[in-house]
């Protein structure tokens, strides 16, 4: 087997497929085409939630193009599923895998810069777990909102 | 055969167990789904369902020791289910296999033993603990008082009855908690007054072990 190309790949775990989707390419545009970023998101049907098996087969894909991965995750059953996946995935390849505590879409966008800028698996994970209290308004606190009824 | 029909627990007793959850499931779907509804995102009966048909559709055929058949119920849970309850409850049907591996059949020690394992799995998964408004709060009592009747010397069929009371117990309990874990713990307050909907299915999963594990029809 030949080395993965990428450093770190990102694997997106969420209940929706359109979601991720979204997610996936709002990082990609950050991240360039140096960082593979993997969705494991809805079931077989198309309707929401999050299938063990399907993260276990991302993960294991992630990980043919990468040394490295990192899961993000949405919705907390999205988290056990997860879990659930590690669980079956081969020793040797579950240390390969790390889990980031993170908004999925600033996490997922944070980690695409690390990762492309050849960051390992445990900083992307860092950088993605700091998202959780960037703030997005210079302004505190927050102004009130206007309007409404 | 005199006295207890079943001293021990074989793989058709299993399957009769698995199967009659699956038929509690079913014939409960609606009522999983509307508790869900009020306090989570409204699919755990649907879930639920979909993953035991599924689970039926996939056991191994007779004769398979009692480990195989709750190992096939593990896979489809956690490939089919979709929602917080297929892991967790895939992760119970493992840490169940895993706990009467190699057995082709089961004394009460080792029923004890496989409800034990899979709320153990149940904690592990989801680490959630008594009184967060969870199906633990319905397992484990039940587990409690499975061991205590066996304990005891209690019959199986008496302890799993047992068992399953107190699993009822527990999740009327859970009604006027505040969820603190998955998708209800969204709501705060508003998750108190309704039943956590994992403390209805693992009730059923009790009362079907009580039905059927110690004797029961094996169909």
């Amino acid at each position: 087997m030949t080395a993965p190309a990428a450093g770190t790949a990102l694997v997106l775990v969420s209940h929706s497929r359109t979601l991720a989707e979204g997610v996936r390419e709002l990082a990609a545009q950050m991240a360039g085409p140096g960082v593979p970023i993997v969705t494991a998101a809805g079931l077989d049907d198309g309707s929401l939630g999050t299938d063990a098996t399907a993260i276990l087969a991302a993960v294991e894909a992630a990980l043919e193009r990468a040394q490295e991965a990192v899961v993000l995750f949405d919705l907390g059953s999205a988290y056990l599923n997860t879990t659930t996946a590690l669980d079956l995935l081969p020793e040797e390849k579950r240390r390969r895998v790390v889990l980031a505590d993170a908004p999925l879409v600033e996490g997922a966008v944070i980690a695409a810069v690390a990762a492309s800028v050849g960051e390992g698996a445990a900083t992307v994970r860092e950088r993605a777990e700091e998202a959780r209290g960037m703030r997005k308004v210079a302004e505190e606190p927050v102004p009130p909102a206007t309007g409404g009824s | 055969m005199a006295g207890d029909a079943a001293a021990t627990v074989d793989g058709e007793r299993i399957r009769a167990f698995i199967r009659r959850f699956a038929e509690k499931v079913a014939a409960h779907k609606d009522e999983l789904t509307a508790l869900d509804a009020a306090i989570g995102d409204a699919d755990h009966g649907t879930n639920m369902d979909r993953g035991l048909q599924a689970a039926l559709e996939r056991l191994p055929a007779e004769g398979a020791a009692p480990a195989d058949l709750l190992k096939a119920v593990a896979m489809a849970l956690i490939s089919k289910v979709g929602g917080a309850s297929g892991p967790l409850y895939g992760t119970a049907f493992l840490r169940a296999a895993g706990a009467v591996a190699g057995k082709a059949a089961l004394e009460p020690g080792d029923v004890a033993a496989l409800f034990k394992a899979a709320l153990a799995g149940i904690q592990e998964r989801g680490k959630a603990t008594r009184g967060e408004k969870t199906m633990v709060d319905a397992l484990a009592p039940a587990v409690e008082a499975l061991e205590a009747a066996l304990g005891r010397g209690a019959a199986l069929g008496e302890a799993l009855a047992e068992a399953a009371r107190a699993a009822r117990e527990g999740s009327d309990a859970t009604i006027p908690l505040v969820a603190t874990k998955g998708r209800a713990s969204y709501l705060g307050e508003r998750s108190r007054g309704h039943r956590d909907p994992g403390s209805l299915s693992a009730t059923l999963m009790m009362e079907a072990a009580a039905e059927t594990l110690a004797g029961g029809p094996a169909s």
